[in-house]
């Protein structure tokens, strides 16, 4: 069975780089606003049907239409927090929280109304039915799951990037470590709000691009991968980005290789439940303080 | 303070006789409906309470517990042939048996730590019962129907049996919550939310007390499952331990009031009849606009009220030049 | 002679490479008022953290009262008759004043109307019954140290640690602080005084220890303590002139 290690550590790697994007871009909005935002997984499954519709109307492939993808749900996510999220941000309580709760049962709905609750899928994309063979065969990866790992590991790295050398990435810094502070600074707590959420929301466009060439496509479609990343922030630690990076990669290989040993009906159980184990051994995530 | 007590008792007293008679003036069978499901989530909201509005940690995984309740109950039934009210004993006693066991881990955690602890601990259940044999995994459980009677625990048609147990429910998590708001353990808990490590310096063992307030929040959840599913007849693990039932709960809570004994009623009172009649008037099509107006609303609703019906209200506000003034939330 | 109320032998509390307590050992006698003092960083809220059971101490050993509490918990020692202040007062904000001292009332009282009329009682000794159904947070810092010193006493202690309750005192608010802390020991209280305000703590102190960067450097009466030359280098400093 130990053979199959290697394949399981790999394609563990690839879903591990696309969750760890997803995380990445709800742990700034955790960081930057505190907020637990529960329609995250919807933003994704928004992103998902995008990239579908341009694929069927425009013939447009899920790899080709990856950046509008990436500024279609900026504008979502740009636009949710100056509608909505704005009026509750700073807002001491459970109201943000509950407000994205809302969002999320909006959304999923919208989705079946406009699209109906069928599975949708792409099936002739660029990338579809290949595989890519390495190491003399001994490792087989199927092409979208290794461009999708590979592409969300770009996304990430680009989002630190800018995150450290940019300007407003300096704002989001600052502003997640200490909003007054920022303030007093000059920064422009508003507009770094509402720019996080649309970072955010650009994250998981590419993250939804990239998966739309290989996952079905229904409503319900981005709820786990939501449920999944609120574990992988606290997991990494509330704040910390990179914590949610490497988080991400842990829970990905955690759901292969658990998958694997103990069937994929009990692999999403093990992730809550590593969670809830190593939660135990580090109240404050792996790499929070 | 035992005037603003006796108030407050009488006010309580009032609106649960007023409650308790509302159905009997209706043969309409969709108010009635309303009026069963609006008693249930406030009797789950005030259990809920316990642990949040009174320990201060927020639970997002209370559903765990209401789908143990609805399983023990349907399962008793359905596979025992006996009667639910054992399947619900059990099930409050598995609950609370839960609860006893991940209370410790859990509330080493704090703040949002602990919050998506409790949410990841909904969704093992919610994973496992998917896949358990045992329970016919995702297709979920039809209860047999069964000759109407109260040992069966079923009425058929009849709305009115269903209303007075689950208002019997009600009763006694609302009498739960006032009970531990007002004693010794109440206040301890307060302490422990305020300031966790003056009350350990006053001889207060925290974990001891918040274990207490998980398990009978727990108990007393797991039997408006049991209800339910006896009300539905049917179950299925993503309804019973979904995520958004959880924060339904949340959300009715808060909305009226966390803390405060009043927050369930208030907050179930004008979510309830929003998410039902939505469905009533809109869910027909199938198509989802009745949630999607749902969403919508609950949008509108947190956005522009985050300190609850209560805070609408106006009582009293902390006062911080002195004088005899308290806060809302203090109050009993 | 009598068993000392509380005995430290070796207390040693490590954080990683920091060595906050450093081989401490004293002891203090039942119905004394002791002072433990030293510069900033000395490790004496430490040593008070380790004696109440916040931390576990690295090495040593604790005995308050013949029982070892070394590995107690907060709570536990507590109900053993040690009960502590904190040098950042953790008022209990959104409880009343009356309620915070109920809190420690409690301990020794389960039920709400004894727990209530000690409460009181302590409110009175302590002169804050004026202020009993203000919210905690609304007091002055002055008056939260004093509901901490009300609601510490309300748990019926044999031995009480004041950490730094005198710190940002007016002269006539330090004098009503150093006649309560006679008045507690009048009623049998023992009490550790940690202090930076000398001329507070010298006078009514039967006992001086000394702590610097982790390690205890003098201890002994008060008038020899100001004459010893390692406590004036390291702390008080030639220019401080003691009554003697």
């Amino acid at each position: 069975m130990l053979f199959l290690l290697p394949q399981m550590v790999a394609s563990g790697l690839m879903l591990g780089f696309v969750y760890a994007l997803v995380a990445v871009g709800l742990s700034l909005i955790w960081g930057v606003m505190d907020i637990i935002n529960f329609a995250y997984g919807e933003f994704l499954m928004l992103g998902m049907y995008s990239t579908f519709w341009f694929f069927t109307l425009f013939r447009m492939d899920p790899l080709l239409s990856l950046p509008i993808q990436a500024m279609v749900v900026f504008m979502i996510g740009f636009l949710v927090y100056k509608l909505l999220i704005k009026r509750v941000v700073d807002v001491p309580g459970l109201s943000a929280l509950l407000a994205t709760f809302g969002l999320r049962i909006f959304f999923r709905n919208l989705a079946q109304f406009l699209w109906t609750p069928n599975y949708r899928f792409i099936n002739e994309s660029f990338v579809a039915d290949k595989r890519v063979f390495l190491f003399d065969g001994a490792l087989i990866l199927g092409m979208p799951q290794l461009v999708a790992g590979i592409g969300s590991i770009l996304m990430t790295l680009a989002v630190f990037y800018f995150v450290q050398r940019t300007r407003m990435g300096r704002a989001i810094q600052a502003t997640s470590m200490d909003k007054e502070a920022a303030r007093l600074m000059g920064i422009d707590t508003e507009k770094v709000y509402s720019f996080t959420f649309g970072l955010a929301g650009a994250c998981v466009g590419v993250a939804a691009a990239l998966l739309a060439s290989f996952y079905p496509i229904y409503p319900e479609s981005g709820s786990i991968f939501g449920l999944i990343a609120l574990v992988i922030v606290a997991l990494g630690g509330f704040g910390n980005i990179r914590g949610a990076l490497y988080s991400g990669v842990i829970i990905g290989l955690t759901e292969s290789i658990g998958g694997f040993f103990l069937g994929a009906e009990f692999k999403y159980a093990l992730i809550f439940l590593i969670y809830l184990i190593v939660m135990q051994v580090r109240p404050k995530g792996l790499f929070g303080w | 303070m035992d005037n603003r007590w006796k108030r407050q008792r009488n006010l309580l007293w009032a609106a649960v006789v007023a409650i308790g008679v509302l159905p009997l003036l209706t043969r309409n069978v969709n108010l009635q409906h309303v009026l069963i499901l609006f008693v249930m989530y406030a009797g789950l909201g005030e259990a809920w309470n316990i642990v949040t509005g009174l320990a201060g940690q927020t639970s997002f995984g209370h559903s765990a517990f209401f789908g143990i309740g609805a399983y023990a109950a349907a399962v008793a039934y359905w596979k025992y042939g006996a009667s639910p009210w054992i399947g619900m004993a059990v099930g409050s006693f598995a609950a609370a048996a839960l609860a006893f066991v991940i209370s410790y881990p859990v509330f080493r955690l704090e703040g949002k730590y602990f919050s998506i602890a409790t949410l990841a601990f909904g969704e093992i259940m919610m994973q496992l019962f998917k896949s358990w044999d045992y329970v016919d995994g995702a297709t979920g459980i039809i209860i047999p129907v069964a000759p109407a009677s109260l040992v069966n625990f079923q009425f058929h048609g009849e709305k009115i049996p269903y209303f007075y147990i689950v208002f019997a429910m009600f009763i006694l998590a609302l009498a739960a919550f006032v009970a531990v708001e007002r004693s010794r353990f109440g206040m301890y808990l307060k302490a422990i939310k305020n300031n966790q490590d003056a009350a350990m310096s006053l001889g207060i063992n925290p974990a001891k007390y918040k274990l207490l307030a998980m398990v009978s929040s727990a108990a007393l959840t797991a039997l408006f499952g049991s209800f339910y599913a006896q009300y539905i007849l049917y179950i299925d693990p993503f309804m019973v331990f979904s995520l958004d039932l959880s924060l339904k709960i949340v959300l009715l809570t808060v909305l009226g009031g966390l803390g405060s004994v009043w927050g369930p009623i208030l907050g179930a009172a004008l979510l309830i009849p929003l998410s039902e009649y939505t469905r009533i008037a809109l869910g027909g099509t199938g198509k989802g606009i009745d949630l999607m107006v749902f969403g919508l609303l609950i949008m509108i609703v947190t956005s522009f009220q985050p300190k609850g019906i209560i805070g609408l209200l106006g009582k009293r506000q902390p006062n911080l030049k002195g004088g005899a003034s308290k806060d809302a939330s203090t109050a009993a | 002679m009598q068993a000392p109320l509380l005995k430290v032998e070796n207390l040693t509390m490590k954080f990683g490479n920091l060595l906050a307590n450093d081989d401490v050992s004293f002891e203090v006698a039942k119905g004394q008022i002791v002072a433990l003092i030293g510069p900033n960083g000395a490790g004496k809220t430490t040593c008070f953290s380790c004696l109440s059971g916040f931390y576990t101490p690295t090495s040593g050993k604790v005995t308050f009262d013949g029982h070892n509490t070394t590995k107690l918990k907060p709570y536990d020692n507590c109900r053993l008759g040690i009960a502590r202040t904190f040098q950042v007062v953790k008022t209990m904000g959104e409880l009343t004043v009356e309620e915070n001292v109920m809190i420690g009332a409690f301990l020794r009282h389960p039920d709400i109307p004894t727990a209530r009329r000690k409460a009181a009682e302590a409110l009175e000794m302590t002169g804050l019954k004026h202020v009993s159904d203000r919210l905690g947070k609304s007091l002055t810092i002055a008056d939260r140290k004093r509901l901490e010193i009300t609601r510490a006493v309300a748990t019926e202690p044999k031995l009480l640690m004041l950490d730094e309750t005198m710190a940002g005192l007016n002269p006539t608010e330090t004098k009503e602080a150093m006649e309560l802390c006679l008045k507690l020991r009048g009623q049998g209280i023992t009490l550790i005084v940690v202090e930076h305000v000398m001329e507070a703590i010298m006078p009514i102190s039967d006992k001086v220890i000394v702590l610097d960067s982790g390690k205890k450097i003098a201890e002994g009466a008060p008038c020899d303590i100001v004459k010893d030359e390692a406590v004036i280098k390291a702390y008080l400093g030639d220019d401080y002139n003691a009554k003697c």
